[in-house]
């Protein structure tokens, strides 16, 4: 193993990363907003994916186009998922963490099951896309570019989040919500109104990650449990609920992604992931950036 | 001690034994091998998830890494029988052992986190565990272990010919796991698990001993659902990683008590004995299309009952309305 190689990988795990970080922070943003964790989550990734893959079927339109689309659609659907589903789970009289659990669960099943039903289980890719299978070499290192766009576009993503939450009122009325419900219901914000707007942008979130995703990967009805589950140490690593937290959280597990395949086979490469949250949690049950 | 107390438990044993009796005479009017086949497998998910209650319903810690103690039943029972000669029974106790150290063990870092926290790190561990068991030659790695067929007898615990005596083991576990929740709803860890379950820091005050209670749940869980994963290799005698410790199998263990009711006596074999054929007669009759009808079906259930009844499918025999389980909470939400 050659310093270049370990390079390399390093560098490919860190642009893997912030794709992991932006797939995870639209679930860091909704649990933040109102502490439920979005059991459908990888389910909104493959829903995009799919989108992303019927625009570049039916309409010849690349993914880095689609984007802006998928991640729209992705709003709307996040936002109505809200209003159908999560709305009333979060109003349940009795065991209100189960009944988050399991409705959200139960889309994700039901999604599932939608997706076989209509595109069929079979593994779909996009296989003459600009950026698709092209590498571009930097100081001597290659990267793919896929990868490469996907990492700036999830770096421009959270820049955009941040400028957002800080400087526009809808933003502030989202921290404002985070921090005090009741209080925010007081000076007349539609908390029913800034709730389906997070689910909207969280879905949106997901939605781009989606679409570069589908460049690089097979879309299948089941490929979204897989991310999730790393979507949800991501979320974790990072302190449920920061925002930012999750984009630190993508990159660790991005990283820690690459070095656990320089050394183990592949077949265990998340077995890395997975036991860096448990090292992380039992030292910080609150994780890496959440108060404690 | 209250008296309509007592008298419920009493009733509560009673309508149990009815039931198991009337459970036992089934075969006698279904020959049916499918049906047989349906009702194997609920009364082992029933028994499961009655375990899985024990600890995340009633000590309130959610596990969605049950699947764990499953596969290792499992496994304890094919490695032993196939490598060394030992008795399916043996294998059955070792597992359940082997299982209940390891939820202790587990849970002495694990249950000090919180919340989703517990949840993500329960998920974690169980996928931890499958990868290596993929990745394990000398367990079969990911083609599994296959489990030589001697002859029909109670000895070796194998049955070809037919259904009935698994069945019957069926019954007796779910009637254990059932009898061992009725036992300790009322004794002293019932009692302490309640109270962590409702307020960790109140009960602490109180004179609980948090920890150990959680521990000792966690061990009681375990223990029952390996020797339901060891029935179940015996049952199907072939198992492989995805098959016996796969993530699906920690969700069907949670999934009969959240839609009966988590944290009842009868929820979660009731919920089972919905789920169960409900799922097996989708996944047969719809779901042999292979387009994702089952999922479907099942999916818009899971949605419509937790949002329709988050207190479970028993709330809908209890005859008058229960007083709140938590007066202070409810009466500040409202």
């Amino acid at each position: 193993m050659t310093a270049e190689t370990i390079i390399q990988s390093l560098a490919s795990g860190l642009l893997m990363g912030l794709l992991y970080g932006l797939i995870a922070v639209g679930l860091a943003l909704v649990f933040g907003l109102m502490d439920v964790v979005n059991f459908a989550h990888g389910e909104f990734l493959m829903i995009a994916m799919y989108a992303t893959f019927f625009l570049f079927a039916f309409f010849a339109l690349d993914p880095i186009l689609a984007a802006p689309l998928v991640a729209a659609a992705l709003f709307v659907f996040g936002a109505v998922v809200y209003l159908l589903v999560v709305r009333f789970a979060v109003r349940a009289k009795a065991n209100t963490g189960m009944v988050q659990i399991f409705s959200t669960f139960g889309l994700a099943v039901l999604m599932r099951g939608v997706a076989q039903y209509f595109f069929t289980p079979d593994y779909r890719s996009i296989p003459h896309s600009w950026l698709g299978g092209k590498t571009i070499s930097i100081a001597g290192i290659y990267l793919p570019q896929p990868q490469l766009i996907g990492g700036l576009i999830a770096i421009a993503a959270f820049a955009g989040l941040y400028f957002f939450i800080h400087r526009t009122d809808f933003g502030r009325a989202l921290e404002a919500t985070r921090e005090d419900a009741g209080a925010v219901a007081l000076v007349g914000i539609d908390k029913n109104k800034v709730f389906a707007l997070g689910w909207g942008l969280g879905a949106a979130l997901v939605g781009l990650a989606g679409a570069v995703m589908a460049i690089f990967f097979y879309v299948f009805p089941d490929v979204g449990a897989s991310f999730a589950t790393i979507a949800y140490v991501t979320v974790a690593l990072g302190g449920f609920g920061s925002v930012f937290g999750a984009f630190a959280g993508g990159i660790i597990v991005g990283l820690v992604e690459a070095i656990t395949t320089l050394i183990l086979p592949p077949s265990l490469k998340t077995v890395g992931i997975y036991s860096v949250y448990l090292l992380v949690v039992f030292v910080r049950p609150r994780g890496l950036f959440g108060s404690i | 001690m209250d008296k309509a107390f007592i008298q419920r438990r009493r009733r509560d044993l009673v309508v149990a034994a009815c039931l198991a009796a009337i459970a036992a005479a089934v075969p006698m009017f279904v020959k049916d091998v499918y049906v047989q086949n349906i009702m194997v497998l609920t009364l082992l998910y029933g028994a499961l998830s009655q375990s899985w209650n024990i600890l995340s319903g009633y000590c309130g810690q959610i596990s969605l890494g049950h699947a764990l103690y499953f596969g290792l039943g499992a496994y304890t029972t094919a490695i032993l029988f196939t490598k060394f000669g030992v008795l399916p029974w043996f294998g059955m106790l070792s597992g359940g052992v082997l299982s209940a150290i390891i939820a202790m063990a587990l849970g002495y870092p694990c249950f000090r986190l919180g919340g989703h926290y517990f949840v993500i790190a329960t998920i974690v561990i169980a996928e931890i565990t499958l990868l290596l068991f993929h990745n394990w030659d000398w367990a079969g790695a990911a083609l599994g272990i296959d489990i030589p067929v001697r002859r029909d007898s109670w000895v070796t615990f194998q049955f070809t010919r037919s259904k009935l005596p698994y069945f019957y083991f069926a019954l007796g576990l779910a009637c254990v796991a059932w009898f061992v929740t009725w036992w300790l709803e009322d004794s002293k860890w019932g009692y302490w698990w309640r109270a962590v379950k409702d307020n960790p820091v109140a009960a602490e005050s109180l004179g609980v001993d948090v920890f150990n209670s959680k521990m000792g749940a966690a061990a009681v869980s375990a223990f029952l659902v390996a020797i339901g994963g060891s029935f179940y290799a015996q049952f199907v005698s072939y198992i492989d990683p995805e098959s016996v410790m796969g993530f699906q199998f920690s969700l069907l263990m949670a999934l009969p008590a959240v839609l009966g009711g988590i944290g009842t006596l009868w929820g979660p074999l009731l919920g089972a004995v919905i789920l169960i054929p409900l799922t097996e007669l989708t996944r047969s009759f719809i779901g042999g299309s292979g387009r994702g009808i089952d999922l479907i079906v099942y999916g818009g259930l899971i949605i419509a009952i937790s949002l329709a009844r988050p207190q479970g499918l028993v709330s809908l025999f209890s005859r008058k309305p229960k007083p709140a389980a938590n007066p202070v909470r409810e009466a500040v939400a409202s």
